[in-house]
């Protein structure tokens, strides 16, 4: 199902040329409004009438996360505070939050495009949506909670936390969509195996699932599991929040709602844009924002755009699922490691559920990678040989993969934290300088 | 004549064991046979109990790694060569022993094994009139 044809399904030249109205508009906005990006236009010597066409998007500056802590908190808004009905903030895990703002624009806009979203994972206002994703200063919660009203379905605004009253509630009120992270949906299907409660007894087709990267290994784990199609969607606060883009049925690549955020992909060391098919750093320009439009943003999720016409019929380009980001990246022994990688080691194995940990710590002016596996119950075994066949055997795997060793260290069934939001798969105890 | 032997995978942390034979003592679990194998990291317990299966739910239920594994229980002959004989015997007949461990009961040597092919080793040992342990000998009905 598409919730807007008309542009979803859109010629690819006619997107060109919305788009690039939009985007000249929006250099206007920017370089009145916002003294940050009319500083850098004038040092690149570029008059606001200049910019005509998204061919010369590569000519524009880029913007980074620490723009948004250097201008904290409203020194990149575009319009008078007055105009703000919404303000969300993340996590500042290095310092100041980064603090986003909306118009009232900007919220019907979201709204349009988590409708989309829901609208693509086959929700309609049959629907009945579970919202675990956190509600409050975080996007997840409140952004999937307008489009999923906007869709007309009915909304179960749960929030994080309390797993046994999630369940019971999703099984009493007969919710049929789950929004939530990826590893909380994996969290839910245990605890609903640990309730003695059958998935069958649940009403749910689907679930909505971003905010953390996961791969096909956990889809697939949490589809057998949940019995449901799990659907990837992607979304920053910095660009709106959930809603940038989102899977169709066919789960083929996000398709990226791009009338509202332009997509490149750009080598995150010569920032070079690169064709499409290359694997780059993800930037977005919000060309339709009123509060914050971000020109060129570097989200540092690695990803691949694909512009082939989908399946499902849309035309508007598709990203990969992310291939992991910058953020997360380890450098151990000088090697880039990214978390997401060990994942998937782990998952081919299916020996292993997807818990782990990765303690990083530099001894004697080395760094040594411990990885903290759990033993899965159906694939445990009472001979040491077994185990510690295991043992090496993922050892020998993320050797292969990530090119450095690592220390491997069993652990029983629910040693590592479980966290009800974002997963936390990396203690790194090296003091850096 | 299989009978039911409970694993329990355990880190290497103190109070783990004590976790466990606290369970199984205020669930009136009692354990006939007992041994450990342990790594650097981790530690293989198992243990012979009268109610295999209660004591498999109540450690679960603590959040405990068990496991229930089909072993045999082999009574020796008292006397010299008894335990050599049958080892002999396993070997002719190409079964390996994964692990074995000792413990008397009622008087009598006993010995618990885990080989590759548990029901095999239990016919061989049958037809060469060696002794093995029933489930009654050691489970409440």
């Amino acid at each position: 199902m598409i919730w807007n044809e008309y542009i979803e399904c859109m010629d690819r030249e006619r997107l060109a040329k919305l788009q690039s109205e939009r985007l000249s508009a929006m250099v206007q906005r920017l370089y009145y409004n916002v003294p940050f990006y009319r500083q850098k236009f004038q040092n690149s010597g570029i008059e606001p009438g200049d910019i005509k066409s998204i061919d010369q998007l590569k000519q524009l500056p880029f913007t980074i996360k620490q723009d948004l802590r250097d201008n904290y908190p409203f020194g990149l808004f575009a319009v008078p505070a007055s105009e703000i009905v919404r303000v969300h903030a993340s996590s500042g895990t290095t310092g100041k939050p980064t603090v986003v703002g909306y118009t009232r624009r900007d919220i019907e806009i979201w709204s349009e495009v988590v409708a989309r979203t829901l609208t693509s994972a086959g929700g309609g206002k049959n629907d009945v949506l579970h919202i675990a994703y956190g509600y409050g200063l975080f996007t997840g919660g409140l952004g999937i909670h307008y489009g999923a009203e906007k869709i007309g379905a009915t909304v179960i605004p749960v929030s994080g936390g309390n797993t046994q009253r999630q369940l019971q509630l999703m099984q009493d009120l007969g919710s049929t969509i789950l929004a939530c992270t990826p590893s909380y949906a994996l969290y839910l299907a245990e605890a609903m195996t640990e309730a003695g409660m059958s998935p069958d007894s649940f009403k749910l087709k689907a679930g909505v699932f971003g905010a953390e990267p996961w791969t096909e290994e956990m889809r697939r784990e949490i589809e057998g599991k949940l019995k449901i199609k799990a659907i990837d969607i992607y979304g920053l606060s910095e660009v709106i929040g959930p809603g940038v883009a989102a899977e169709c049925m066919c789960q083929n690549g996000l398709h990226i709602f791009e009338d509202h955020f332009i997509p490149e992909a750009v080598d995150p060391k010569t920032l070079e844009v690169l064709p499409y098919g290359q694997i780059g750093e993800l930037v977005f320009t919000c060309v339709t924002k009123e509060a914050l439009p971000l020109l060129r943003y570097r989200t540092r999720d690695l990803t691949v755009l694909n512009p082939e016409t989908c399946e499902c019929g849309r035309t508007i380009v598709r990203m990969k699922k992310c291939l992991g980001r910058s953020d997360d990246m380890l450098i151990i022994r000088g090697v880039n490691v990214f978390p997401s990688q060990i994942e998937t080691v782990l998952l081919e194995m299916s020996e292993t559920k997807p818990h782990y940990l990765l303690i990083v710590d530099r001894v004697n002016n080395l760094d040594v990678l411990e990885v903290w596996v759990e033993v899965d119950g159906q694939f445990f075994s009472d001979e040491i040989k077994k185990l510690e066949d295991l043992k090496r055997k993922i050892q020998h795997n993320i050797e292969s993969t990530l090119g450095i060793g690592a220390m491997v260290k069993l652990v029983e069934p629910k040693t590592i934290e479980r966290s009800e939001g974002k997963a936390k798969r990396v203690i790194d105890k090296r003091i850096i300088k | 004549m299989i009978i039911k032997q409970l694993s329990v995978f355990l880190e290497n942390k103190s109070g783990r064991l004590t976790e466990v034979t606290e369970t199984l003592a205020s669930a009136q679990i009692n354990i006939s046979a007992f041994s450990i194998a342990d790594t650097s990291d981790f530690g293989m317990l198992r243990m012979i109990v009268n109610k295999p299966e209660k004591a498999e739910q109540t450690l679960k239920a603590k959040g405990i790694s068990v496991h229930i594994t089909d072993v045999v229980g082999l009574i020796v002959p008292d006397e010299p060569g008894g335990l050599h004989r049958a080892l002999e015997i396993l070997s002719s007949e190409g079964i390996s022993v994964e692990y074995m461990y000792a413990f008397s009961l009622k008087d009598r040597a006993t010995v618990i094994l885990r080989t590759d092919a548990v029901q095999h080793t239990v016919e061989i040992l049958q037809n060469h009139k060696l002794g093995l342990l029933k489930t009654s000998d050691i489970y409440e009905v």
